[in-house]
């Protein structure tokens, strides 16, 4: 099978190689090594300028949900394999677990909290609902933001295309057959919203 | 077609408004803002951080543990060890999918003077923040001596193995043993004359069997948030299939009554099987008496592996006759289940199950339970079914092929109907295994050819029993004549709605005008776990009972303000009539509510009607002879719901237990060294189905009303998981000739089986 051409890979969701270093580190069990000064860093999260200071060893996930009460990501792993985190960061879906809280510095987040827009759902949040695309739920803010950054850089993926781009978010409940069809009527619905 | 719904021409299928439907469940919204609230996403004001400390060997003797360090610690503000919780109760209770034995689940939850495998929680801390209670938990130094480990089954038997309980002696029907051993019971089922069923048998197949350990793999770990009290009242939020059944536990294992207790369930994050049994509840609410503030304990994910669930490793021995016109004569088997660390895994279901689908006169059925140094074993989807499913589905496809007998033609030839008798002892009432094969033989997918190199086609059924147990309702009449559901069952799977579902058909309203609650234990009578499948046929029971106590309710307030009888009351689909009067539900409800005391419905069941569920696969597979990679490339499941309340997540439970199984049979499983530590306690060393790696997995809703419920509901949680690993090693056998007999069938495994059969 021949590689989907568009850029959202689960591989790319590993933000930087300091990053993995950090996360190494971090497992190792030697974070008493890292500096407890705080930082402070200047944000836009789901488009609000945000101000706040964290320690360097704080991941963007842990910020946003236990620093900003922004628990619409979840921790399914902290290590970068379940896709339950995934936030938007600068316009590309990242694992936040892997994400430190300090490469937020000047970036523009984007959370499953700022999705829905004025009290209207995006097509893709209303197409998991009829679809019936979640069973738990845990997974899903993860996903709603993966596939609303998929069909933003290809709005006509195939049926392969899309199970490769969510092959980083993982769901132990559907089986996946319903969240790939919710795809695809998401994609028709942004289609001819468009046309 | 690739979602069906089929109602055989056997049953009368009746006409609902509501039921059948597919309308949004009532908590998706909240799903899919991130607004739904999981345990760990929980936050009280002043609340401390939790984290434990496991034991890093297989099988140690903990001859001390110093705390001191770790509480000299800034910002550290309780430890917690085993000698914080009383001394145990030796009792045993059944919690809706199994047994729990208190002194066991006490010493499970932090370990009392042996750490009995890696991951063995030792200790916990709580500090102000996670990383001070993890660098803590580091602190405390633990003494141990390391002893010998054992992980697999067999070798756990041997008379000269590593014992793990010097206490434990085998409950067996038969001799009482003298001696302790790792066997904690053997189960022994038999009928007929298993002799004389083989001397009639033209053909004999006897096949040896191993499964790997597999995990549960939810993708929220465990997380609860505690309070103590000054005033002796302890308030749990916690991730949970069962919040009476957490309460039940916690007033065990802590010994204060339950009447103190309150446990909120939260948002679930997925369970199958595995949160039912309590893990850090205990320990985050015996850190919050210590320090006196609300503490938040959650797992990390390798403590998710490392120290709870998983499912049995198994070992298996089956020996099925059948005499050359394709009859079953005979069956024999003989299983031995991991049960973890501690005794009382999945042997009991599974040695019931193994022979289940089947109408054998002759069987004998011996399943060991068998400790050994890994966790505890807790139920997953079907609990001991799907290990059992392997090695029956595969001897039975072994003895079709060798007749000449088409293996849909073959099970349908033998299948269990009402009036089978089990090995195990009862005797089947109206189910629908012949249905959902017969489904299976119509279907499109059995009816297209599979063509093309390395490529084969396998089949297999399967069966789970499904509970009943205790739920209750209540439900509240509004002013504006929507109702709101109050009950007790954590909603994994979207039961919120299908019990509401199960209220509106019975008051003729929508299912949008009933407003479901999952509420805490003090805010609804007792109701027993999200599992054995049983939430929507039970608790879907008392929300049809708080309907009809509704209804009765509103019978006799019309007659009060129509002037007649009760009985001269008509109720017709929410329709409320007498002369010239006619009301819908809503109006009247409306117009009651201005008139008198409100409406408000209750009920409490504890049916006991069977709910038995089967399940049948087609798969087509495509083999890489280089790679030993298995590709699946085509899945149809077929299963009797007897009737779907919702159907897309009937659907839902039918694919996701699919994909479950899939994983099962290709990929996953517990690698250990040979001190017995996990060496992939990660999603990505443990791996579980991408949306990658599967089709989409077509279904077929089988529709045979089950007689004890009102709308015909069995319950579709978990069979689905049974068959896929036996139907696709029936598929890889047509794709390479192989008869594969040790799970999973990854790469590695099939890659070495063809090269050894190509004299490699
Ligand atoms: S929590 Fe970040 S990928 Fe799993
Ligand atoms: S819906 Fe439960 S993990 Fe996806």
């Amino acid at each position: 099978m021949s590689s989907p051409q568009h850029t959202n890979t689960p591989a790319q969701k590993h933000s930087s190689t300091r990053t993995l270093q950090h996360t190494t580190a971090l497992q190792r069990g030697n974070e008493e090594r890292f500096v407890t000064e705080k930082i402070h860093v200047s944000t836009t999260i789901n488009g609000e300028a945000v101000e706040f200071l964290c320690d360097a060893r704080q991941s963007l996930l842990e910020l946003l949900r236990d620093g900003l009460s922004l628990t619409g990501c979840k921790e399914g792993c902290n290590n970068g394999n379940c896709g339950a985190c995934t936030v938007m960061m600068n316009h590309l879906p990242v694992n936040s677990c892997c994400v430190l809280a300090v490469e937020a510095e000047d970036a523009e987040i984007e959370t499953v909290e700022g999705i829905a827009a004025q009290g209207q759902l995006h097509p893709v949040q209303q197409c998991f609902l009829q679809g019936a695309a979640l069973q738990c739920g845990i997974c899903t803010p993860g996903f709603i933001v993966t596939v609303k950054a998929l069909l933003e850089q290809n709005p006509h993926p195939t049926e392969q295309e899309i199970r490769f781009a969510l092959a980083g978010n993982l769901c132990r409940c559907t089986g996946y057959d319903k969240i790939i069809r919710s795809v695809q009527a998401a994609a028709e619905i942004l289609q001819e919203a468009k046309s | 077609m690739s979602n069906v719904i089929v109602q055989p021409s056997s049953t009368r299928p009746r006409k609902y408004n509501v039921i059948g439907t597919r309308p949004v469940r009532h908590d998706g919204v909240d799903k899919v803002t991130g607004k739904a609230i999981y345990a760990a996403d929980l936050s009280l004001p002043n609340m401390a951080q939790g984290a434990y400390l496991r034991s890093p060997h297989a099988h140690a003797r903990i001859i001390s543990i110093d705390t001191s360090q770790a509480e000299a610690m800034p910002g550290v503000l309780a430890v917690a060890t085993s000698a914080d919780l009383p001394d145990p109760w030796d009792k045993t209770e059944e919690l809706g999918e199994g047994c729990i034995n208190y002194a066991h689940l006490s010493g499970n939850v932090l370990a009392r003077k042996k750490a009995l495998y890696r991951g063995h929680a030792v200790a916990a801390v709580a500090a102000t923040d996670i990383h001070t209670a993890q660098q803590a938990a580091r602190q405390i130094k633990v003494e141990y001596e390391v002893l010998p480990a054992v992980t697999w089954v067999l070798d756990a038997m041997e008379e000269d193995a590593p014992l793990l309980h010097d206490n434990l002696f085998t409950q067996t029907l038969g001799e009482k043993p003298t001696k302790p051993s790792n066997i904690g019971q053997h189960i022994h089922f038999e009928q007929g004359d298993i002799e004389q069923g083989f001397a009639e048998a033209d053909v004999v197949i006897e096949r040896e069997y191993r499964t790997e350990t597999v995990h549960q793999g939810y993708i929220e770990p465990h997380a609860s948030v505690a309070l103590w009290n000054e005033d002796g009242r302890l308030k749990i939020w916690t991730a949970t299939q069962g919040s009476f059944t957490v309460r039940q536990q916690l007033a065990e294992l802590l010994k204060i009554p339950v009447s103190k207790i309150t446990v909120v369930p939260c948002e679930i994050g997925g369970g199958f099987g595995g949160k039912i049994a309590v893990y850090e509840p205990p320990v985050a609410a015996v850190l919050s008496r210590k320090c006196g503030r609300p503490v938040k304990l959650a797992m990390r994910r390798d403590e998710v592996f490392e120290g709870t669930g998983p499912t049995p490793g198994s070992f298996m021995r089956v020996k099925m006759g059948a005499t050359k016109e394709g009859r079953l004569t005979a069956a024999k088997a003989w299983l031995a289940y991991d049960a973890g660390a501690f005794p009382g895994g999945m042997i009991g279901p599974g040695s019931m199950c193994v022979f289940s689908c089947y109408d054998i006169p002759n069987a004998t059925v011996d399943g060991y339970d068998v400790v050994l140094n890994k966790p505890k074993t807790q139920a997953y989807r079907a609990p001991g079914a799907t290990q059992a499913a392997l090695a029956t589905e595969t001897v039975i496809d072994e003895i079709a092929v060798e007749l000449g007998i088409d293996p849909v033609d073959f099970r349908l030839q033998n299948a269990a109907k009402e009036g089978t008798r089990r090995v195990d002892g009862p005797t089947y009432p109206r189910i629908g295994l012949v249905e959902t094969l017969q489904a299976l033989k119509e279907s499109e997918h059995w009816n297209s050819p599979l063509e093309g190199p390395n490529r084969g086609r396998g089949v297999a059924c399967g069966f789970w029993f499904n509970a009943g147990l205790k739920s209750s309702a209540a439900a509240n009449v509004n002013d504006d004549g929507t109702v709101t559901l109050v009950e007790g069952s954590p909603d994994i799977g979207g039961t919120r709605t299908s019990l509401a579902m199960q209220l509106a058909e019975t008051l003729g309203i929508a299912a949008e005008e009933v407003h479901p609650q999952v509420v805490d234990t003090d805010s609804v009578g007792y109701t027993d776990v999200t599992g054995g499948s049983r939430v929507t046929f039970s608790t879907g029971l008392a929300a049809h009972k708080a309907a009809l106590d509704i209804q009765d309710q509103m019978i006799k307030r019309a007659a009060e303000l129509w002037e007649c009888q009760p009985d001269d009351i008509q109720v017709d689909a929410g329709t409320y009539g007498y002369n010239d009067h006619k009301q819908t539900f809503k109006e009247l409800a409306v117009e009651l509510s201005s008139t008198g005391e409100a409406i408000v419905g209750r009920a409490a069941v504890n049916p006991q009607g069977s709910t038995n569920a089967f399940s049948a696969n087609i798969v087509d597979v495509e083999v890489d002879p280089e790679t030993g990679k298995v590709k699946i490339l085509r899945f149809t499941t077929a299963q009797d719901a007897g009737k779907a309340i919702h159907p897309s997540y009937v659907e839902g439970q039918m694919q996701g237990g699919s994909v479950q199984g899939i994983g099962w049979a290709l990929n996953e499983e517990y690698f250990y060294d040979d001190r017995g530590a996990m060496k992939n306690a990660s999603f990505l060393d443990y791996r579980m189905p991408t949306s990658y790696d599967v089709p989409m997995i077509e279904t077929i809703i089988v529709e045979v009303p089950n007689p004890d419920h009102p709308f015909g509901v069995r319950g579709v949680g978990e069979v689905s998981i049974v068959p896929p690993p036996a139907a696709i090693t029936n598929a890889i056998h047509q794709a390479t000739g192989l008869r594969m007999h040790h799970l999973p069938i990854s790469p590695p495994r099939l890659h070495q089986a063809i090269a050894e059969r190509n004299g490699q």
